[in-house]
């Protein structure tokens, strides 16, 4: 089953299926370590609702809702 | 530059590694700053003896790959591929291994000698990471030395590991990250016009070139990439998309499966972000407590700016005056004496006067970064920059703008994005900086003293108003030009949030005291040239006949009978009205006078107009100048005789020049207004071009132009007067 990475619930991890934003967007992040296969999770809402900060190979990064919506996601334990 | 001979060693890493920490821990902070030619990024160098040789160590602008899309990324490959560049040193964090080491396996494969630092060891090592730096050594065929920048711990192996790597001339084992077959087809077919691009590049690096090429090109603004070589990588990169093929995610992928490979065999990896840092995070990302804090530490920057620095900038003023003192005492009265006083002297005095607020507000900003706080900044108010079309980044610039725009445009450094940055820097002129208030104290004192709405003063109400008024002008200036002048895609936010770490005081000072120094130099010698600039401009020509005129009237007040205090008040008096006929006969004076015609429909008259001329040099010159004009000498904002002459300044139909309206007008024209040498000297710096401030200057006159002319023509038609 995917989803995009907007719809995850908090805390929960996932795996990332593909990335479809504009090709400048999608290689930063797949070179910021962010590909298919690659686990994630989001860890926290800004407080104004967005950005969202996730967690992906050990570091955080913080991303708008308009690009994470792009970023499709498997989530774990969902077959 | 490749003409140069002298070797240099680049030290390159992510943003947030601990690679300035290094690089002045290396260099012991005696550093050059310079620029990268064609773009406004600092180039910081430093000399640094290696055995027996010089080599010059350059700190490249933090990247997290090779990759480029715009001249600005566009420099560290330049910088990699120059002739005399003999080795790199990349610093990686060691906490964060899995993402960290891809951009030093990107500048192995380039073919360039690479030491890598792995800094931080002692924060990987709380958080139990462990690293076979032997293995890992091994595997990226480079030396792999663990460092800690900020204990200055590691560091002698790190040179030595340098000095061995600059005395390898010949090609050195290179590890290999497999490619797909069909990526592999499509490098041969490009390396050859690569080949004819670069004829000087040995022939093993082509391939890394191609890889390069494929992944850079392509809706990209690079500089002096032949047609050729865009056309191949073009019909390549065409091929493969009709064959469903994603080159960009076969090329990192490939290398992320080679490394994911390295990392697991050689650290161990326990995972969980320091939990003191996530605790922190807890509390200053909470909806309640974390706008709090944010609102207080913003509230706090601006406060020092504004209050915190006023001694300091008093204190200059003081000695600034106290130089002029000693010069008009020393030189003989006349031209040169004016020159060197109100022209030279008062020239570095407007610059080193920015010194405290620059300093302060680098200082804090150096605190911010280090301490990782600024990205979180940026993370809780990005929600509102975004609506206007700027980085969540721009924030801590347009807050100090309330301050200073001077500093505020150095402070639009901290956004990554060229478009962005100069969005920012364009707009935060109009936020209602320190320097505007004594003006408007000056017109509510004048035309409002004593008269309220409502419950509250007329004055309040105004001040709120403009300040208010700004901060919507400021927005709204920024979504139009980043819809009209500087269009493109809105900034995207991809931001890394560091762990908190304890920022060091040394470090902080160093980046503080380097940015003041180029402000000094660079900027300072615009803002210098303008002063005596204008400075001529209001002083000539001098007339004779004035000046006869008063020789006469100061040799009868001394034979007069009188005593001595009435003789020394009217010659003073004397002296005042004679500076104000000479600035009303000189080129400044008479260029006010050409444009009244133009003053008049915003209410306006020449007098004001020499004003705003004087006011070039910094907003609050212009109650000086009106001292001048109006004959009444020394003056500032509180000053009654001027207020006085202002409530009495009539023109030539007998209407009174000051009343309500043309004050609101006069207002609102020095809150639109760019009158300021300062920030266009600062924009001239940050921008690189003269393009830039002067569309700046263009665009904020005709906006304050246009608004004071809706607002008093607007208003009399209202009735109002």
């Amino acid at each position: 089953m995917k989803r995009s990475l907007v719809d995850l619930p908090l805390g929960q991890h996932a795996e990332i299926a593909s990335i479809d934003c504009e090709r400048g967007l999608s290689r930063r992040l797949m070179e910021m370590g962010l590909l298919p296969g690659t686990r994630v999770r989001i860890v926290r809402v800004a407080p104004l609702g967005d950005p969202i900060e996730l967690r992906v190979r050990n570091y955080s990064l913080s991303l708008r809702r308009a690009e994470a919506a792009k970023i499709a996601v498997r989530p774990e334990g969902a077959v | 530059m490749s003409d140069d001979a002298s070797p240099q060693v680049l030290i390159a890493g992510n943003p947030n590694c601990g690679k300035s920490t290094l690089f002045n821990a290396l260099s012991g902070g005696s550093a050059h700053v310079g620029n990268y030619p064609g773009v406004t990024i600092d180039r910081t160098t430093a000399r640094l003896q290696l055995g027996s040789e010089q080599i010059e160590l350059v700190d490249v602008p933090g990247m997290y790959s090779l990759t480029a899309s715009s001249p600005e990324e566009q420099l560290a490959l330049d910088a990699l591929t120059e002739s005399n560049t003999r080795a790199v040193i990349c610093v990686v964090d060691a906490t964060t291994l899995e993402r960290g080491l891809y951009l030093p396996l990107q500048l192995i494969e380039s073919g360039v000698p690479v030491v890598i630092a792995l800094n931080m060891m002692d924060a990987a090592a709380r958080i139990g990471v462990r690293v076979d730096t032997e293995r890992l050594s091994a595997l990226f065929a480079s030396p792999v030395i663990p460092v800690v920048a900020t204990k200055r711990r590691g560091l002698d192996a790190l040179l030595a590991a340098l000095e061995e790597q600059l005395e390898l001339r010949s090609a050195v084992a290179r590890p290999e990250v497999t490619y797909p077959a069909e990526l592999e087809t499509d490098l041969a077919t490009l390396a050859p016009v690569i080949a004819r691009w670069r004829p000087q590049t040995p022939a093993s690096q082509h391939r890394v070139f191609a890889l390069w090429c494929l992944l850079s090109l392509g809706e990209d603004s690079l500089r002096g990439v032949p047609d050729d070589v865009r056309n191949a990588v073009g019909s390549i990169r065409r091929a493969a998309a009709e064959r469903g093929r994603n080159l960009d995610l076969e090329i990192v992928s490939s290398r992320y499966v080679w490394l994911d490979h390295a990392v697991a065999e050689t650290c161990s990896l326990q995972g969980p972000k320091p939990s003191w840092s996530e605790r922190i995070d807890r509390v200053l990302t909470h909806p309640i407590a974390g706008i709090s804090i944010f609102a207080v530490v913003m509230f706090g920057i601006f406060e020092a700016l504004f209050a915190g620095a006023e001694p300091l900038i008093g204190a200059i003023e003081t000695f600034t005056g106290f130089m002029q003192g000693q010069a008009a005492a020393v030189l003989p009265a006349g031209v040169l004496q004016d020159l060197v006083v109100e022209g030279i002297i008062a020239g570095v005095g407007n610059v080193i006067v920015f010194a405290p607020q620059i300093l302060m507000l680098f200082l804090f900003i150096g605190f911010l970064e280090d301490s990782g706080y600024l990205a979180r900044v940026a993370f809780v108010i990005d929600r509102v920059m975004k609506g206007v079309g700027l980085h969540g980044k721009a924030f801590v610039p347009l807050l100090s703008g309330f301050a200073c725009a001077v500093p505020a445009v150095m402070a639009t450094r901290t956004i990554e994005r060229r478009r962005d940055r100069l969005v920012t820097m364009l707009a935060l002129p109009l936020m209602s900086c320190s320097a505007r208030l004594p003006i408007y104290i000056l017109v509510v004192g004048t035309v409002f003293a004593g008269q309220s709405l409502g419950w509250f003063s007329a004055g309040a109400v105004a001040l709120f108003s403009m300040y208010t008024l700004s901060v919507l002008v400021t927005l709204a200036a920024a979504a139009v030009l980043r819809r009209t002048v500087l269009p493109g895609p809105a900034p995207t936010f991809i931001l890394e949030m560091p762990p908190y770490r304890w920022p060091s005081a040394g470090i902080l000072w160093i980046n503080a005291w380097r940015r003041l120094r180029v402000f000094l130099v660079d900027a300072g010698t615009i803002i210098l040239a303008m002063t005596i600039l204008l400075w001529a401009l209001l002083s000539f020509p001098k007339s004779a006949e004035v000046s006869e005129h008063y020789a006469r009237e100061r040799t009868q007040v001394l034979r007069s009978a009188s005593s001595q205090t009435t003789k020394t008040e009217a010659l003073q008096a004397l002296e005042a009205r004679e500076a104000g006929e000479q600035l009303a006969q000189s080129l400044g004076g008479r260029f006010g006078h050409a444009i009244e015609p133009v003053l008049r429909p915003i209410g306006f008259d020449w007098q004001i107009g020499v004003g705003i001329i004087g006011a070039f040099a910094a907003r609050e010159v212009f109650i000086s100048t009106l001292g001048v004009v109006f004959g009444i000498g020394e003056a500032d904002e509180e000053n009654k005789p001027l207020r006085q002459a202002l409530r009495e300044a009539r023109h030539a139909d007998g209407s009174p020049v000051m009343t309500p309206l043309s004050g609101v007008s006069l207002m609102i024209f020095f809150l639109l207004a760019c009158q300021c040498m300062s920030t266009i000297a600062v924009v001239k710096k940050e921008s690189g071009s003269w393009k830039w401030p002067v569309f700046l200057f263009s665009y904020m006159t005709v906006l304050a132009y246009l608004a004071s002319l809706a607002v008093y023509q607007g208003g009399q038609l209202l009735g109002y007067s």
